[in-house]
């Protein structure tokens, strides 16, 4: 299916500057798989390396998280947008520590 | 570094100096604020905040502020109440709850990362200041960007509470209402970020923000006399509190100020909205994120930003999570109103109940010191508890009808007491 894969600015210098990426994919697996094989370097920001989507990465599928609609095997339809969202948590706080005077 | 702090790369340690930026662009893992503790240990002792005003901002050299920044009002310096009555209810000894319920201007605990995020948006040349919010953050945003000259925009659930409205709306911000709930409020503002050139507070502007919660943890110590408690109990909507709460504690004990502790950390959520509560139960790595359903809105995000790292203090600390029913969160409301006079919003009630199960559990000991945090004022959620207090007829302005209406009030009780 003919679907569209928004792009955030932060991952832009990877696909060239383009904020949307146009392709067919059957599944958000699908297109996603389109989209690194296309665009190599977005590879390791979007998968781990076990091969699921990256912990810090969400993904929609037009309004929706996609865990809420099955994940990557969630089936596409014409017009679908795949939305890339950076999250957005704190991080967790390494121990804190006094640098030694030098 | 010139700052006594700088973002850094929680996953790949990368540094980028000060910036409105939440996420690594080198990994696009999370940014936290690191500081430098032997900077701050030579600015600043303990003894030198007893000069201070009891407000948040004498804890300055703790959190991330401009040069020269001079505090433009009065956030935080709750009281932490000795809750006797309360303690004696649930059968324990040195209860405190920490009553962020009265914390100015807007009477929750959000006015204290909104105070540090502005500092961060008039350093980082922002006029224009949002959040996407449950309600709370909205009210904080709005009430201090009007004391500071900002232009606000706001961007809440369609169906939030009206109080929690009218509480944004007073102050002038732009409130744009959100077909969907808080998760897709907050998606949305990720994109809002991402394309126009505003300090959303929770978003881009994220490690800044999220200090300010620190100085809740502060003060607790302070309050306690320079020491820390056996056990916290902590509200959790984004997952964001309880950490910074961890972390105040181990940068006082870093900087020698408290001995140091293992103080155990309990979250509380409603089970209507439960992903941290339910991680910490089932051992998740990940959460698995839930459709909230909940009167408890503040605390109804499906998908926390820091839900992993909560869990994972929480049970790295030896505390747990536990949630409870809206009919529990009501109870709780008027549990605390009724014996400590403390009138708390829906996740304050979340935390009295959670509390509550936690000590019948036995997960809370009877001799330990225990302070159990309120973050928001019941005056925000009033629609939650209305029906527990129908109106009762009125009588006519004559004595002998007081006097009628007395003789039937007893013997209703009296009545209930005989069944």
């Amino acid at each position: 299916m003919p679907v569209t894969i928004e792009i955030p600015t932060a991952f832009r210098r990877f696909t060239e500057g383009a904020p949307k990426v146009d392709c067919t994919a059957a599944t958000i697996a699908d297109a996603l798989n389109t989209l690194t094989t296309r665009f190599p370097e977005l590879s390791r920001h979007v998968r781990d390396d076990s091969g699921q989507i990256r912990q810090f990465l969400n993904v929609y599928l037009n309004e929706e998280d996609i865990r809420f609609l099955g994940g990557e095997s969630c089936t596409l339809k014409e017009g679908d947008r795949v939305l890339l969202v950076p999250s957005i948590a704190g991080g967790c706080e390494r121990r804190p520590h006094i640098q030694p005077d030098c | 570094m010139s700052d006594c702090y700088e973002l850094r790369c929680k996953e790949c340690g990368k540094t980028w100096g000060n910036s409105p930026r939440s996420f690594c662009e080198g990994c696009f893992s999370p940014l936290e604020l690191s500081f430098d503790y032997s900077s701050i240990q030579k600015k600043i002792r303990r003894e030198d905040l007893a000069s201070r005003p009891f407000n948040m901002w004498r804890y300055s050299e703790f959190l991330p502020l401009p040069e020269k920044f001079r505090a433009p009002n009065s956030v935080g310096g709750t009281p932490l109440v000795a809750a006797q009555k309360l303690a004696a209810h649930w059968g324990v000894k040195n209860l405190y709850i920490k009553n962020d319920a009265v914390c100015f201007p807007s009477l929750s605990f959000k006015d204290r990362v909104v105070a540090t995020a502005l500092a961060s948006a008039r350093r980082f040349g922002f006029q224009t200041v949002g959040c996407s919010s449950t309600g709370n953050l909205a009210n904080a945003v709005a009430a201090q960007a009007a004391q500071q000259g900002f232009d606000a925009c706001v961007f809440i659930p369609a169906d939030l509470e009206p109080a929690k409205v009218l509480n944004t709306a007073v102050y002038g911000a732009r409130i744009v209402r959100i077909n969907g709930n808080y998760d897709h409020v907050n998606r949305l503002c990720a994109q809002i970020a991402d394309r126009f050139q505003w300090g959303l507070v929770n978003v881009n502007l994220r490690p800044y923000y999220s200090e300010g919660s620190k100085t809740h943890g502060f003060e607790i110590a302070e309050q306690l006399g320079w020491r820390l408690p056996d056990n916290v109990v902590v509200p959790m909507a984004g997952g964001s509190l309880i950490g910074k709460i961890a972390k105040a504690f181990r940068e006082l004990v870093t900087l020698g100020w408290v001995e140091p502790k293992q103080v155990k950390f309990f979250g509380a959520q409603a089970t209507g909205c439960s992903p941290i509560s339910t991680a910490v139960k089932r051992g998740l790595n990940r959460f698995e994120p839930q459709k909230p359903n909940t009167i408890a809105r503040s605390l109804a995000i499906g998908n926390p930003a820091d839900g992993n790292y909560a869990a994972k203090q929480i049970l790295e600390s030896g505390g747990w999570a536990e949630d409870v029913s809206d009919p529990e969160i009501v109870a709780g409301i008027k549990l605390l109103a009724e014996t400590e006079g403390i009138f708390a919003e829906t996740a304050g009630g979340v935390t009295a109940g959670v509390t509550q199960k936690l000590i019948r559990e036995g997960r809370i000991g009877p001799d330990e010191t225990t302070v159990v945090s309120i973050t928001g004022n019941g005056l925000k959620t009033t629609d939650a508890i209305a029906a527990e207090f129908p109106l009762a007829d009125a009588i006519a302005p004559r004595l002998d009808a007081f006097e009628a209406h007395l003789d039937n009030q007893m013997a209703t009780v009296a009545g209930v007491g005989k069944s």
